[in-house]
């Protein structure tokens, strides 16, 4: 009963380590980044309407970016800090997934 | 008499145009599609010559976009009553074949009669779903005609067993009925269910996903944990439901069906199917296989959250609902699809007077930053919730690992366990043994000169001390430690002894499981 099948792998949690098989899901699942807090993220997918800042624009948090329609709503999406828009990386009329990087602020220095 | 003789007749012929129902060139497509019709999905689940059809006659009430001009065959819906083994059922199949198996409020109120006999009949009630969506010209009135049905679905729920084969598409509202129903059925190729399709996904995303790709038969069986039971065809499928009623009760206020008690037939020899290493995996369902009657097992959701066993068998005659952990996959470890998939199960059985057999040998909770986002709190809680909450008998064995909390939420004696063995081989303790030497003897491996020689001592030290199942024994937790090979003559008598258990709980409108 030692013949143990390659299929298996090393796995660990906290009690050990287990020879087992892994799912899809697992072996699938997202790995996680820490967020910046100046990465404005589509939180719907849907499309944009309206860009209302520019590149290298100093904005203020609470501040129009854009508008953004996604389930049937024109979704205004303001900027989560103040300080320096250095990408951004949509278009008007592009459509766009949920977590899409639409905009990069660099913070202001605090 | 001639005139009776006349009337029967003109029966005959309105019945004989409803039972063609969309016509030819469309059953032609139907068959196409390798799809059985409505009424022939019917006839071979049913027992033969049992259907007894109702509201054949039944017409739509659209009265706009040209839709008076139009009549449809039994409004695109067959329903009715038969035996499935004998006992009674209820039954509909839409009719894809008839406006696309379109659902308008009469076509919807058909289905609620069924399920209203089936709720005052007490018997199981079997829908078969294959239609296009909502009738859109009937415009609201459809959508009041899958509210009601869900209505029903919901009130039905834990009363008596419903069944949901889809058959075809089921889109949109449409599949909040199956997913309110207690077991759901697909077949490969055949299947297709979503709450928005291809067609919306590529308008706003720009996304190509194909409907197989999307909600297909494989993804809710392996991915979505929608469906219960996967078929490579309709055939399969009508045997599935069919073994299926053969393990549950028509109600709740009724004992799943006897039978003859059977030894277990399995070749495998229950001491060699657990390596006594509690590192190395197996499959847990060898052992399920070693102690019910003619090692008969019926698995639930066999492809989704593998990580945990769970389903049907039967114990000297009488069914028993098994929940496994299954040490080949994650190593058997809890997280938040698998905790769903046991909470769900465990509130079937207690639903409908079943049973529960707990197997246990887990290391614990998956860890991750993906979990932990998931949510396995709340889902993980709802083991806890679902075992405490029954009160069908509840016998658990540990075979190897019962470790933190995962000991407490596979069905321990502090949940309300009826009756608790373990295996010599079980480890029951509040954490792993590298990780409890790690914590309990920091100081002591921290200042060896070999650290490693060190922590593997202690970590001997706490396996030697802890990694058994007589500390918990000694306290009472375990009643009994017992050889692997008494194991089905140990849960045999302990449900005997609890044939008549009846526990109390404190008057309520319902619990709040976290949902």
């Amino acid at each position: 009963m030692e013949k143990i099948d390659k299929k298996y792998v090393d796995f660990s949690v906290m009690a050990g380590t287990y020879k087992t098989r892994l799912t899809k899901k697992f072996t699938n699942r997202p790995q996680w980044n820490k967020p910046e807090p100046g990465d404005v993220l589509s939180n719907l997918p849907g499309t944009i309407i309206q860009i209302k800042v520019k590149k290298g624009e100093k904005v203020e948090a609470g501040q129009l970016l854009l508008i953004h329609e996604a389930m049937k709503m024109l979704n205004r999406v303001v900027a989560p800090v103040s300080g320096i828009v250095t990408d951004i990386n949509v278009n008007v009329g592009d459509k766009i997934g949920k977590n899409h990087l639409m905009i990069k602020i660099v913070e202001n220095e605090k | 008499m001639a005139d009776l003789t006349k009337s029967i007749l003109a029966l005959r012929e309105k019945k004989a145009v409803v039972e063609k129902g969309g016509g030819e060139a469309a059953i032609e497509k139907q068959v196409a599609m390798g799809k059985l019709t409505a009424r022939e999905r019917i006839q071979a689940i049913l027992d033969k010559n049992s259907f007894h059809e109702t509201d054949m006659f039944v017409k739509h009430d659209g009265r706009d976009f040209g839709m008076d001009k139009k009549e449809f065959a039994a409004d695109g819906v067959v329903t009715g009553t038969g035996t499935i083994g004998g006992a009674p059922v209820c039954i509909y199949a839409q009719d894809f074949t008839v406006a696309g198996g379109s659902l308008g409020l009469q076509h919807a109120r058909k289905i609620t009669k069924v399920m209203d006999i089936a709720l005052k009949m007490k018997c199981p009630v079997i829908g078969i779903n294959d239609s296009g969506g909502a009738r859109i010209q009937e415009g609201v009135s459809a959508l009041a005609g899958y509210g009601e049905i869900f209505y029903r679905n919901t009130i039905a729920s834990g009363v008596i067993p419903q069944l949901s084969l889809i058959l075809g598409p089921c889109a949109g509202g449409a599949v909040y009925s199956p997913a309110l129903t207690d077991f759901v059925f697909v077949v490969e190729g055949i299947s297709k269910m979503f709450i928005t399709g291809p067609n919306v996904i590529k308008t706003v995303l720009g996304e190509d996903i194909s409907m197989e790709d999307l909600g297909g038969a494989r993804v809710h069986a392996e991915i979505t944990g929608n469906a219960h039971f996967y078929a490579l065809n309709e055939e399969e499928c009508f045997e599935q439901v069919k073994n299926l009623l053969k393990f549950i009760p028509w109600n709740n206020q009724q004992k799943a069906p006897s039978v003859k008690a059977k030894e277990p037939k399995t070749k495998l020899n229950i001491e060699e199917v657990v390596p006594s290493d509690p590192k190395q995996p197996y499959d847990v369902r060898d052992v399920i296989r070693c102690i019910v009657d003619d090692s008969d097992f019926l698995e639930i959701q066999e492809l989704w959250a593998a990580n945990i066993v769970i389903g049907f068998g039967r114990m000297g005659g009488e069914t028993v609902g098994f929940v496994a952990n299954q040490p080949m996959v994650l190593a058997g470890v809890l997280d938040c699809d698998s905790a769903d998939k046991a909470a769900r199960f465990i509130r079937f059985c207690d639903s409908f007077n079943i049973p529960i057999v707990t197997l246990e040998d887990m290391p614990g909770y998956l860890p991750g930053v993906d979990q932990e986002h998931a949510g396995v709190i709340r889902h993980g809680a709802k083991v806890l919730y679902a075992y405490s909450e029954a009160t069908v008998p509840k016998v658990t064995v540990i075979l190897r690992k019962a470790y933190g909390g995962g000991y407490i939420a596979m069905n321990s004696r502090h949940l309300g366990a009826d009756f608790m063995f373990a295996w010599p081989t079980a480890e029951i303790a509040v954490m792993g043994p590298d990780g409890a030497a790690n914590i309990i003897f920091r100081k002591e491996i921290m200042e060896a000169e070999d650290q490693e020689a060190m922590r593997q001592e202690k970590v001997n030290e706490y396996i030697e001390k802890f990694a058994n199942p007589y500390v918990a024994a000694s306290k009472g937790f375990v009643d009994t430690v017992i050889e692997p090979k008494e194991t089905r003559t140990q849960i045999l008598h302990a449900l005997k002894l609890s044939a008549l258990k009846e526990e109390c709980r404190p008057e309520r409108k319902h619990g709040l499981p976290p949902f």
